[in-house]
């Protein structure tokens, strides 16, 4: 067996006229999170769909845990858990016995059967509820209750399809602390799609996909230095003779934003201090930023991860950003 | 691998059935519906019929055949469980789990007949309200009965269900299908003195066939018994009757596993 738990190799999907996928190629080794990012569209569902057996491709190749996904269908199934964004659970019935019709079709042997839809209910604290109807589950407790039975036939690939969408950041907290446990204990390989940058940011290597290609893949880390410097944003009491100051003195291109100014340096840390300290005009605010996975979505699609949706777009303008210096606020 | 699509085919059947178990507004309008056109047609129509052929009354006629049409309503559900289950999610859940979809289809098939055939048994302990007389011999042929023809039907229905995506048009197809189906298999009425163009869609409405060989179970099948269906000027035996059904559901169960199995 190969020492990468997923190979794909040059897969192909296409829809009539429509290439959703255009020959596509990564391997993913055991106990990675890999992430998936891309727009709407971009062919990550489709991806994510010939991986799990449920669409087959127009041409290439992808092997799961040594196994064919077009030509031995049971066996990577077997190998695999889903939690999908949107639910699979059967909602008449309760969740004790969603997981034990989980347990019956994964083959579960019987004698362990009992015992691991309650270790799995406990880890995600729904023991309490397992006799109640899923309907009368919050979103959030229904997530809980898929991931616990994505995870009931201990899945050595764990696909995790917007896990956390809509969920209060809590729940979104909760979640992340079962799987960050359950890769580090059992060793399970967690491939994830997100539209949440700090998620991406649990990654231990990253994909992002547009229009069904694989424009980059590497560590959350490496992809952000490749968009480059830290970024500094201030407010002065002469924007225009302030640009030309930076201009002349740091060689740098400075770019008006509002009220504001914003220019790249390396090593933001390090410049801020003796830049206040020299800087002839008077500062009235200064920020400094370091790139954010946003900023390398940006660069290598030209779109915003989050072109959609209110609830996501309210969510997005009250997350903090990352690494911001502390300083008076703008 | 043989025993694990077993257990697949297990699972899926005991999760029909424990829906249908674990829902009580299901289980209570399978049971009112099928009533509901028994005592309000038929007394209705009795006095203005009067007695049929053999001597029975117009409920006593139409009980067997209500019996037939429980069933039958019993055993569309599985299509239209299939597309709520796709709607709500589930069969996703299905789809992606390590058993082979013929053995889903089949659990599905058996589930719904074993429900439909449960509601075909909640009328028949009705009997005695509508002074039919049962006997053991008459229950134990019924079952098997009833299963055959729930089987039957609800393979057309996931035939259905794994072609139509959408359920607004599922839901469209069904009623088109169903109502036909119902009123022209002999529920209401003898098949026998119809005008054309009626005889002929009885005659190719499989339902008929089980209709009549429910009812010539319970009510006898007399040489000049009025209910009986002339194929070609041939009078159907019961067993030619079953034939039919059997055939009948043989090729939509091959067909319902063939494009249940298909579906991406």
């Amino acid at each position: 067996m190969s020492e990468y738990i997923i190979q794909v190799d040059n897969l192909v999907k296409k829809y009539g006229q429509l290439v959703a996928v255009d020959h596509i190629s990564f391997n993913v080794s055991p106990g990675e999170i890999f992430g998936f990012l891309g727009p709407n569209g971009a062919g990550k569902t489709t991806t994510i769909n010939i991986l799990c057996t449920l669409a087959r491709p127009t041409s290439g190749k992808a092997i799961l845990n040594g196994f064919d996904v077009v030509h031995q269908q049971n066996q990577v199934r077997h190998s695999i858990g889903l939690v999908f964004q949107d639910s699979s659970l059967d909602d008449r019935l309760t969740a004790l016995y969603n997981m034990r019709f989980h347990a019956m079709v994964y083959n579960v042997p019987a004698s362990v059967r009992e015992e691991r839809i309650e270790q799995v209910l406990k880890m995600v604290d729904l023991w309490d509820r397992r006799k109640k109807v899923v309907r009368t589950f919050s979103g959030g407790m229904k997530r809980r209750l898929e991931l616990a039975r994505g995870l009931l036939h201990y899945p050595k690939v764990l696909f995790l399809d917007e896990p956390t969408l809509g969920l209060d950041p809590q729940t979104r907290n909760h979640i992340w602390e079962y799987v960050l446990q359950l890769q580090k204990r059992e060793g399970t390989t967690v491939f994830l799609t997100t539209h949440y940058m700090d998620e991406a940011e649990k990654a231990t290597r990253i994909a992002i996909i547009d229009h069904g290609k694989l424009v980059a893949i590497d560590t959350p880390a490496n992809l952000k230095r490749m968009v480059g410097k830290d970024i500094v944003t201030l407010r002065t009491d002469d924007n225009a003779r302030a640009a030309d100051e930076i201009r002349s003195r740091y060689r740098t291109e400075v770019r008006p934003e509002g009220d504001q100014l914003t220019f790249t340096v390396a090593n933001g840390e390090e410049f801020l201090p003796p830049f206040i300290k020299d800087f002839s005009i008077k500062i009235a605010s200064i920020s400094l930023r370091h790139p954010t996975l946003e900023d390398v979505f940006l660069k290598l699609t030209g779109r915003e991860i989050r072109d959609h949706g209110i609830g996501d777009s309210f969510i997005a303008q009250f997350r903090p950003r990352g690494g911001r210096m502390p300083g008076p606020p703008h | 691998m043989m025993m694990n699509n077993l257990l697949g085919v297990y699972t899926i059947w005991y999760r029909d059935v424990l829906r249908f178990w674990q829902d009580k507004t299901r289980m209570l309008s399978a049971i009112l519906f099928p009533l509901f056109f028994l005592f309000i047609f038929g007394s209705g129509l009795r006095g203005s019929i009067g007695m049929m052929g053999g001597g029975v009354d117009f409920i006593q006629f139409m009980y067997p055949g209500i019996i037939g049409m429980s069933v039958l309503m019993g055993s569309f559900m599985s299509g239209v469980s299939i597309v709520w289950d796709r709607e709500f999610g589930f069969l996703k859940e299905v789809l992606v789990a390590p058993i082979s979809r013929i053995s889903v289809a089949l659990g599905r098939t058996l589930g719904a007949a074993t429900v439909a055939t449960i509601q075909g048994v909640m009328i028949l302990v009705l009997a005695p309200v509508v002074k039919v007389s049962l006997t053991v011999w008459m229950v134990l042929a019924l079952l098997p009965l009833m299963f055959l023809l729930s089987a039957s039907m609800g393979s057309l229905g996931i035939l259905l269900a794994s072609r139509i995506k959408s359920t607004e048009a599922f839901q469209a197809i069904m009623q088109m299908l169903m109502f036909p189906m119902m009123f022209l298999s002999g529920v209401f009425f003898p098949v026998n003195d119809l005008p054309a163009w009626m005889s002929f869609i009885v005659k190719i409405n499989p339902a008929s066939y089980g209709v009549a060989t429910i009812r010539a179970v319970m009510m006898g099948n007399p040489p000049e018994n009025p209910f009986t269906i002339y194929l070609f000027g041939h009078a159907m035996s019961i067993w030619e009757n079953i034939i039919i059904m059997a055939v009948f559901g043989f090729i939509m169960s091959i067909l319902a596993m063939w494009s249940f199995g298909r579906q991406e």
